[in-house]
């Protein structure tokens, strides 16, 4: 039996962990996280979960005791935001390579400088290409049902990696919303018993992490993440599958909303998703043929899925809210470039930069966006490829 | 050796067999040799324990000479070597002279 609650997303974020139970949590202080971590740290003093929690100086740190104490065999979390992403950078790609399953929600802000509290992507985005894996989550509800899949999509026998629950801060981490918790029970006997598969702890069989691994192995190491990492679409699937029979929700790679005979779409992330949503039912209900797209595993990108959904449109515009400093789009517009490349008929793309620093994202904005597709599929023609919208002149 | 393709290795590059650092010869790495001077050495066995690698030898509990194939010269067993009467009991000499 499931309960129906109104909470944060951070609450519901830190209920999915509390039900989960993980052995250890080794975690930093970071706005908008901090509340996650705070709930959390609380369940762990009250004696709600057996967590041992370790208190680090810093996300590099947390980052470093995590992948220790994931080597050593524990199933392991933590959560972070912003700076703290970015200060986590260099052992990201440690905790991926060494193929460690820590599952940590990413509660998005934007980067300094300027210094900035507010939600947006850039964090996450900058480790987008760390191998791990990432599921994006529209509001509380997706983010608590993300956290729970992403432990299973971790420590799936056949890949064994890391995950980013990501969403968005103050937007969803902070706003309280109706969200169904499942059952203690349900939420455990989902995630079942975690066990390491070469843990350091086993004196019986002593094995050494961290090799030093040159030019004759490690491109072949390279190759085999890169392999994995095809595996995960799959992985993720099944286990939504799973998790609709204790749920009764549905989840996919993607969320196709009302794309199956669009003309014109928007693509994009997380909270800003939701908004969009309705604009598109406003201009469904004027006759227009308006859809949505919203990625939820980001990393791997699916890309051939989602070129197959989206190559039928006239007009696709992605909206993304971090820009990718290269003089060229943002990064969501660049996988989504990258998945329409191969097909000869493919709807005109345009970029479309919002929402930095948690800047508002209204539904004039998605309205604006919608009538400059409906003008483009009417002429043909494009006038900028890449544009800020909500920003000051 | 026949190196392995992609398909075939450990997760994470993770080691299985302990000890398998003795597949690893770094005796090329050397640009100074330890030379050890029997007569000046007094048995501490500070070299075996301070050698990075495994190139200080003992047998029957006492100190035997180099293993070239590992010592990578690195210095820090004469540094270390207290010897007898002040004279060291392990020098560095340049390889190839
Ligand atoms: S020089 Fe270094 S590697 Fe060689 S025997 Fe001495 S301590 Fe070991
Ligand atoms: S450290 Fe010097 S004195 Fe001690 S055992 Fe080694 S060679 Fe001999």
């Amino acid at each position: 039996m499931s309960k129906v609650v109104a909470a944060t997303g951070n609450e519901a974020v830190a209920n999915a962990l509390r039900q989960v139970d993980p052995d250890v949590c080794a975690a930093y202080p970071i706005t908008p996280q901090t509340e996650l971590m705070q709930r959390f740290a609380s369940f762990v003093s009250d004696g709600q979960v057996k967590t041992e929690t370790i208190l680090v100086e810093s996300e590099h740190s947390a980052m470093s005791a995590c992948v220790g104490a994931a080597a050593a065999g524990g199933r392991v979390v933590t959560a972070t935001s912003s700076q703290g992403l970015a200060l986590m950078w260099e052992i990201l790609f440690i905790a991926s390579g060494l193929r460690l399953p820590i599952v940590m929600p990413v509660v998005n802000r934007a980067l300094s400088a300027p210094i900035n509290i507010h939600g947006d992507h850039s964090d996450a985005m900058g480790a987008r290409d760390s191998g791990w894996i990432q599921l994006w989550s529209e509001n509380a509800q997706e983010a608590y049902d993300n956290t729970i899949q992403a432990f299973r999509i971790a420590e799936h026998m056949d890949t064994r990696l890391p995950v980013m629950i990501c969403l968005d801060g103050f937007i969803i981490s902070h706003s309280i919303e109706r969200i169904e918790y499942l059952d203690d029970d349900e939420v455990k006997n989902f995630v079942g018993e975690y066990r390491q598969l070469h843990p350091l702890l086993n004196i019986e069989h002593p094995v050494s992490y961290g090799p030093l691994i040159l030019t004759d192995y490690y491109m072949e190491y390279r190759k085999a993440h890169d392999e994995v990492m095809t595996k995960v679409p799959g992985i993720v699937l099944d286990v939504a599958k799973d998790f609709e029979k204790i749920s009764g929700r549905k989840y996919s790679l993607f969320d196709a909303y009302r794309l199956e005979d669009a003309e014109v779409a928007l693509v994009i992330l997380n909270s800003a998703a939701g908004t969009s949503k309705d604009v598109v039912d406003e201009f469904r209900n004027r006759g227009v043929k308006a859809g949505l797209l919203k990625p939820r595993l980001y990393r791997p990108f699916p890309y051939k899925e989602i070129g197959e959904a989206l190559k039928h449109l006239k007009a696709v515009c992605v909206l993304d809210r971090a820009d990718a400093f290269g003089g060229s789009y943002g990064p969501v517009f660049i996988d989504i470039a990258a998945s329409l490349y191969s097909y000869k008929e493919k709807p005109i793309l345009i970029n479309k930069i919002y929402g930095l620093g948690g800047r508002d994202y209204f539904p004039e904005h998605a309205a604006l966006v919608l009538n400059e597709l409906i003008e483009i599929v009417k002429t043909g023609e494009v006038k900028t490829f890449k544009e800020y919208i909500g920003v000051r002149q | 050796m026949k190196l392995k393709g992609w398909r075939e290795l450990t997760p994470g590059a993770v080691i299985l067999e302990a000890g398998n650092a003795v597949e690893f010869k770094t005796g090329s790495w050397r640009a100074f040799k330890p030379i050890w001077k029997q007569e000046n050495c007094i048995q501490c066995l500070f070299c075996w324990l301070f050698c990075p690698d495994m190139a200080v030898k003992v047998k029957d509990g006492k100190r035997a000479d180099f293993d070239y194939e590992y010592c990578k010269g690195c210095g820090i067993c004469a540094l270390e070597c207290p010897g007898k009467k002040g004279k060291k009991a392990i020098v560095m000499v340049e390889e190839g002279n």
